[in-house]
């Protein structure tokens, strides 16, 4: 009986829903709750990269390829590589909050982690959600244990984002016993030593279709590496392939249906960076924060100046944001795939169909964390001041390197086209009801505004009526774009963007707010109190923002009276209770100096 | 052959070390705990080797309470079979020792390791008293052991060299560096390390010989005096007079 209860009382929010139902700090999954298992697996990844990796990180930035190798095949051995595929295949089977963890470590070890993030993901996933059987059974073992190394080869001089339009022909044999490729390919993450691509072709001209090619086949030749900014241990090479012979039975999938393991295996490879960038944010922090306490200027340590106090903290916070974002969303693909698994679908088709669930998300997550990591090197660099230009000092290396999280894996920009889009798309589609709330929010504009935040009593409970409100505001603005434009919404790329803002916002400022609760009720409020603070400070941003994107939104597609009713009614639904967010950020950023290390 | 390793939970190396109940107590909130580095690194690797090269079973022991467990389980994913934690607290090197010899001497070991020093409290006497409660031979400072059957020759490091020792039969070594090299448990290992046996036993009736009465930080270093590069006679005079080094 309990039992059913309590699965009953956990009915986890779908994909996209945040936007119109509120979540209960209970059901929310946070670090917090990681068990002693994640927990050594998580210190074994540390142990690895801080042992075996961070001691030659400058000869692996240097191109030592072979190094890199190695290496890969030492986290193989460990496990890392088939960590999340099934025991079947040679993985560890390990649920996917397990694997945010693994994520989180492998994200603080610069090229080298490009390096396992492409074989395993874009790299590995395409066979073990797309490969028949004998496939599986063939490649996946030796991808498990880092035996096999492997490369994803999407992207042409010609197609970037718009990767559907690639170039790259292949064409079947008359006795239908191979195809035959022809076709270029760059930017190939890990392309100089991996042994088999997974290469994304035209058959019949038009039919976009993956294949499994071996990279020992004849006729494959690669470019230069790369001299790219940052990554520089990763090796980026093009791809050539001037009449490779590939066996039928390579074929990935269903010949015209290649897009759908291009994209499917994104929601997967966004929601990882964000784990990845997370981990490389916590480090970026800490490496801030040491500096900060070792070095002086008018006899004290640059640390206990507001100015660099004030960096901390909103490196702390931010990261910690993007953390709480991280593990919720984790949390909600893995129950659900535990969910599916239940109703008789095996792990790997319950990843994909959890993973597409909460795409809208994914698609958020990716942004977030990549652009919190870009604030924290960035700030990094400037604590550390001239030295953060100096090559002699990890600061400015962790600035190059981060700035490609923004561009792979869908740019930013894609991604945030895409969070709107999807659920504009749900929206039309009827699976998710936003016309409705977006109806009543007209409707309560036009009624006499309650004043203060009555009903509000709990632990940030009017922090998260305040959440509740600034949604408002985006079903107000996205509400309104959409009835205006219709479908040609998607043209207006720049009200999207606006929208993407304010929902990314609001979406981590929520996540925050939920932790910090979970917090409360499991350990008590004054263990909670600091995490108030993060949560407080950051949602004073996101009103901020959300009112601003907003207003720049309505003033591009409104007018006269429209205009004017609107922007009142966004800055009803943004309006921030006062906070003395400096006197936070300097408890935050105490804590951290304290503890001279992010430790949040 | 059986293999017993001694391991000691201590704080990791960045931890923050404040005392409290009068400067009598470490504080022990918040504080990451690991294996001591000289148990992990040499005693059990080392003991993992043997017993991946000729057979045997490797068991770890630790003296402490239930929160020890954790360390304990670090151990058996790195690859020992079984653990045995003797519930007290681990009050002095002796108490400890006897609660050891009183398990080893049940059980009988053929060999029994030990890390050269704790990093916590310095200590390094246990493998000794133990030796000396089982009446065998003990080997301190081992950089470097080869088996031969019940055969061991043993390379210890000492002032300027080497000395190479060869003892028979059932023995205790402390290990040091050389003995073998750290290994990270692999994610089977950790998965294994939930379903290998850790015998939990109570201690047997022996009291500490010592009690620590206090303890004191390291004075907090005073600044940096700077002087004149062509002041060489204020140097000389604060190095003899301040520093006291000449």
């Amino acid at each position: 009986m309990e039992a059913t209860l309590a699965k009953e009382a956990k009915q986890n929010i779908k994909g996209g829903a945040f936007l119109i139902e509120s979540s209960d700090a209970a059901s929310v999954y946070t670090p917090e709750q990681q068990n002693e298992e994640q927990k050594m697996f998580q210190q074994m990844a540390r142990e690895f990269v801080q042992k075996e990796v961070h001691p030659h990180v400058i000869r692996i930035d240097k191109g030592d390829h072979d190094l890199v190798v190695d290496l890969l095949n030492k986290a193989g051995e460990l496990g890392i590589l088939g960590a999340s595929l099934p025991e079947e295949y040679g993985g560890m089977g390990v649920n996917f909050n397990t694997d945010s963890y693994l994520s989180e470590e492998i994200g603080q070890s610069n090229s080298f982690g490009v390096a396992v993030a492409a074989h395993t993901g874009i790299g590995t996933l395409p066979i073990l959600y797309y490969g028949t059987e004998e496939q599986k059974q063939k490649y996946l073992p030796g991808l498990a244990t880092g035996q096999l190394k492997a490369a994803y080869c999407l992207t042409e001089p010609g197609s970037g984002s718009d990767a559907l339009a690639a170039k790259t022909k292949a064409t079947l044999s008359e006795d239908g016993s191979h195809y035959v490729i022809e076709g270029q390919k760059m930017w190939i993450t890990n392309s100089g030593f991996a042994d088999i691509f997974i290469v994304f072709a035209q058959v019949d001209g038009d039919k976009f279709t993956g294949f499994i090619v071996p990279a020992e086949s004849e006729n494959i030749s690669l470019g230069a590496e790369e001299d790219k900014l940052g990554i520089k241990g990763s090796s980026t090479r093009q791809v050539f392939f001037q009449g490779v012979k590939v066996p039928a039975e390579n074929l990935l999938g269903e010949i015209g249906k290649g897009h759908k393991i291009a994209f499917n295996v994104l929601n997967i490879g966004r929601y990882k960076l964000c784990a990845m960038v997370t981990g490389g944010s916590k480090a970026v922090t800490t490496n801030a924060i040491k500096y900060a306490n070792e070095r002086e200027q008018f006899k004290t340590a640059i640390a206990n100046f507001g100015a660099i106090q004030h960096k901390l903290a909103n490196m702390g916070i931010r990261t910690w944001i993007s953390e709480s974002a991280t593990y919720r969303t984790s949390g909600l693909i893995n129950d659900r795939i535990e969910d599916l698994k239940e109703t008789g679908m095996s792990g790997w088709e319950a990843k994909l169909v959890a993973a597409e669930d909460y795409a809208v998300e994914c698609a958020i997550l990716k942004v977030l964390g990549s652009e919190v990591l870009d604030y924290c090197v960035d700030e990094n660099v400037q604590v550390h001041g001239g030295n953060g230009f100096s090559e002699e000092y990890p600061a400015a290396r962790a600035f190059r390197d981060a700035r490609i999280n923004r561009i792979f894996e869908g740019t930013n920009e894609i991604n945030r086209l895409l969070a709107v889009g999807m659920l504009l798309r749900k929206a039309m589609k009827n699976e998710l009801d936003l016309f409705t709330p977006a109806k009543a929010i007209q409707k309560e504009l036009t009624s006499v505004p309650s004043f203060g935040q009555n009903g509000t009593i709990g632990f940030l409970a009017s922090e998260m009526k305040a959440v509740e409100t600034a949604k408002k505001a985006i079903l107000l603005v996205a509400g309104a774009a959409a009835q205006k434009f219709m479908k040609d919404i998607d043209k207006e790329q720049e009200i999207m963007m606006f929208a993407a803002d304010m929902l990314i916002e609001v979406f981590a400022a929520e996540s925050g707010i939920l932790r910090a609760q979970r917090i409360a009720a499991d350990q008590g409020e004054e263990a909670a109190a600091l995490y108030a603070d993060i949560a407080k400070v950051y949602l004073n941003e996101t009103l901020e923002n959300v009112h601003s994107n907003g207003k720049e939104a309505v003033m591009a597609f409104a007018e006269g009276d429209e205009m004017k009713f609107m922007l009142m009614g966004l800055k009803r639904f943004t309006k921030a209770e006062p906070f003395n967010t400096v006197a936070a950020r300097r408890r935050i950023a105490k804590k951290l100096v304290d503890n001279n290390e992010y430790c949040l | 052959m059986k293999y017993l390793v001694c391991i000691s939970k201590v704080p990791d190396t960045t931890t923050k070390i404040e005392f409290t109940d009068n400067n009598s107590k470490f504080n022990e909130s918040n504080v990451q705990w690991i294996i001591n580095p000289t148990d992990e690194w040499y005693a059990l690797v080392r003991a993992i080797e043997l017993k991946e090269a000729n057979g045997g079973t490797v068991t770890v022991i630790n003296v402490g309470g239930a929160e020890n467990d954790q360390v304990i389980r670090k151990a058996l994913a790195i690859g020992a079979d079984n653990a045995v934690r003797v519930n007290a607290d681990p009050s002095d090197a002796y108490f400890v020792a006897s609660q050891i010899a009183a398990h080893a001497k049940a059980e009988g070991y053929d060999l029994i390791f030990t890390g050269k020093e704790t990093i916590n409290y310095n200590g390094f006497v246990v493998g000794g008293m133990l030796a000396e409660l089982l009446d065998m031979p003990y080997i301190s400072l081992a950089a470097k052991l080869t088996a031969n059957g019940d055969t061991y020759e043993v390379t210890r490091e000492i002032e300027g060299g080497e000395e190479v020792l060869e003892v028979s039969g059932a023995c205790v070594i402390s290990c040091q560096k050389g003995m073998a090299e750290q290994r990270i448990p692999n994610m089977r290992g950790i998965m294994s390390a939930r379903t290998k046996p850790l015998t939990v036993v109570e201690a047997s009736a022996e009291a500490p010989l010592t009690e620590v009465v206090s303890y004191t930080s390291p004075p907090a270093r005073s600044d940096v005096k700077l002087v004149d590069a062509d002041n060489v006679e204020e140097l000389v005079k604060l190095l003899h007079e301040e520093a006291k080094v000449i």
